[in-house]
């Protein structure tokens, strides 16, 4: 058989802005899984998981334990990215380029700047730009996300209210966003000087916006999902794929409900498959309603 | 049922998790019909099938849990055509290493495939390719978290290999594409490139099919 001939003086290149956004391309219709121990991550990965987010607690615990909340021990990270073959994400703290490059020097696969985590610089971000390895950052709206990916975010999460079980606010997010970019995609020209004003974004990323109407990376939701039925109603609502912090290993059954949620998550419009896969789950996570939350313990409105 | 030249082809992109939607776009710009496909009665409609990229395990898993597995497995036994970018690369091959003991192979290529071959995200990378059978200069190539082939059958043809200049040196000249008559895999991503050249030649060995 005919062999083909390798082509000569190519240069390759890594860290550009294709490769990064093009990994959470393949995440899509997935669900991503908190883990804090090498074991949670082959429950995760045997499940079905596309990703695992190595941390040392989950948001409920973090909520519960309060103090403050940073990057997870390396050696941690490094026990989670040798016992599974699918990606590893980290978190860093919201403006914390140290941590990340700690991180990045770990090999971890995509590093979520995340407001879970205590903040470390209440004005600036991580420049996402001088990174070789992703990032994912969350949003509760359109100008939020538009301000990340301008910082180099190759993937938005819209924000729910982490570590608490209630959907409510990752549903209000998602359809903020959502509405923001048909409002946007729908605005004559000449006023996308003043959107973008007030989206507090640059002008040459509203109107990329505006004009294919979603955004130029992949979508995925975090924040309170705890079932099956919550990961495929935060997908009908526009999402590309699932977060799932505590609501997995908080639960009864950690592996049957990671295996429910992933089936959930890919036949997200199919009410018989939602209906099977919902059954004999043992106990959800216990949740705290998002309004018994005191404002100033509410991680959502961190980041801005 | 009979097919002028002419006839749009059908092909699937297995709808389990991934780049599904980029593949269906390219498929449709390259002269098919894309449809989605989750369930056995959907792969029983289609002419050809395309593996998308995504995460291989996962989609072993829910072509196991989803018994589309077997039809799957019989339909590629009959000669339907495939096309596998990535993750769809690892499932058609016959053995992968560096993956889970449980993963699913469709052996549909005979090749042996390694997982994350080129490392991880951090070593993603973008290159230019010569691939045999796609005219028109080299192809611009995006490999994300990639395998390579390690080993192929006497039936496989290797279309494609990464530059001698690639690095590390244990990367250079490593098989990333292949076909065997009309089956073909990618380790790298066509679909994410605007490029419909690859995509257009996969269109072609449906419809000579």
């Amino acid at each position: 058989m005919s062999d083909a001939q390798p082509t000569g003086s190519t240069v390759s290149e890594t860290g550009t802005a294709r490769v990064k956004r093009g990994m959470a391309e393949m995440l899509k219709g997935g669900v991503i899984m908190d883990v804090v121990t090498p074991e949670q991550a082959k429950i995760a990965e045997d499940a079905g998981a596309v990703a695992v987010m190595a941390l040392e607690r989950v948001p409920a615990d973090i909520r519960a334990q309060g103090g403050v909340a940073r990057m997870s021990d390396p050696d941690l990270i490094d026990g989670i990215i040798s016992a599974v073959s699918i990606p590893v994400m980290a978190k860093a703290r919201i403006g914390h380029f140290v941590e990340a490059r700690v991180l990045q020097s770990l090999g971890v696969d995509y590093i979520d700047e995340s407001e879970v985590l205590t903040p470390a610089d209440y004005a600036n971000h991580i420049d996402k730009w001088a990174f070789t390895v992703p990032f994912v950052c969350g949003a509760t709206n359109l100008g939020e996300a538009l301000r990340r990916i301008n910082e180099g975010a190759a993937m938005i999460r819209s924000k729910g209210e982490a570590g608490t079980g209630d959907v409510s606010n990752a549903t209000t997010h998602m359809r903020r966003i959502r509405a923001e970019l048909r409002k946007l995609s729908a605005l004559p020209e000449d006023e996308l000087y003043v959107a973008a004003k007030e989206l507090q974004a640059p002008y040459e990323l509203v109107k990329e916006v505006a004009a294919t109407g979603k955004l130029p990376v992949v979508l995925f939701t975090a924040g309170g999902i705890a079932t099956p039925a919550d990961a495929a109603m935060m997908m009908q609502l526009g999402a590309e794929g699932v977060f799932v912090g505590s609501g997995i290993f908080k639960s009864g059954d950690p592996a049957k409900r990671a295996e429910a949620i992933v089936k959930a998550t890919t036949f997200h419009d199919d009410p018989d498959v939602l209906a099977k896969v919902s059954r004999g789950l043992g106990e959800a996570m216990v949740g705290i309603n998002v309004d018994d939350v005191p404002e100033p313990h509410r991680l959502a409105e961190r980041g801005w | 049922m009979p097919k002028g030249p002419t006839t749009r082809p059908v092909i699937g992109v297995l709808a389990l998790q991934g780049d599904v939607r980029e593949h269906a776009a390219m498929l449709e710009r390259a002269g098919a019909r894309a449809m989605p496909v989750r369930r056995e009665r959907e792969l029983s409609e289609v002419d050809g099938l395309v593996l998308p990229g995504g995460e291989s395990t996962t989609m072993s898993r829910l072509l196991e849990s989803f018994e589309l597995l077997e039809p799957l497995r019989a339909r590629l036994a009959q000669g339907m055509p495939a096309f596998g970018s990535c993750a769809g690369m690892i499932l058609l091959a016959r053995q992968a290493l560096d993956g889970r003991q449980d993963q699913h192979q469709l052996d549909a290529i005979d090749m042996v495939v390694r997982r994350n071959a080129f490392g991880r995200q951090v070593d993603s990378f973008e290159s230019d390719l010569d691939v045999t059978g796609v005219d028109g200069g080299p192809l611009h190539a995006v490999f994300i978290r990639a395998p390579w082939v390690e080993k192929t059958g006497d039936d496989v043809e290797v279309i494609a290999r990464v530059p001698h200049t690639q690095e590390p040196p244990a990367a250079a000249d490593r098989i990333v594409a292949v076909r065997q008559g009309t089956v073909l895999a990618t380790a790298f991503h066509p679909e994410l490139t605007g490029d419909e050249r690859v995509h257009r030649l996969f269109v072609g060995i449906v419809q000579e099919a």
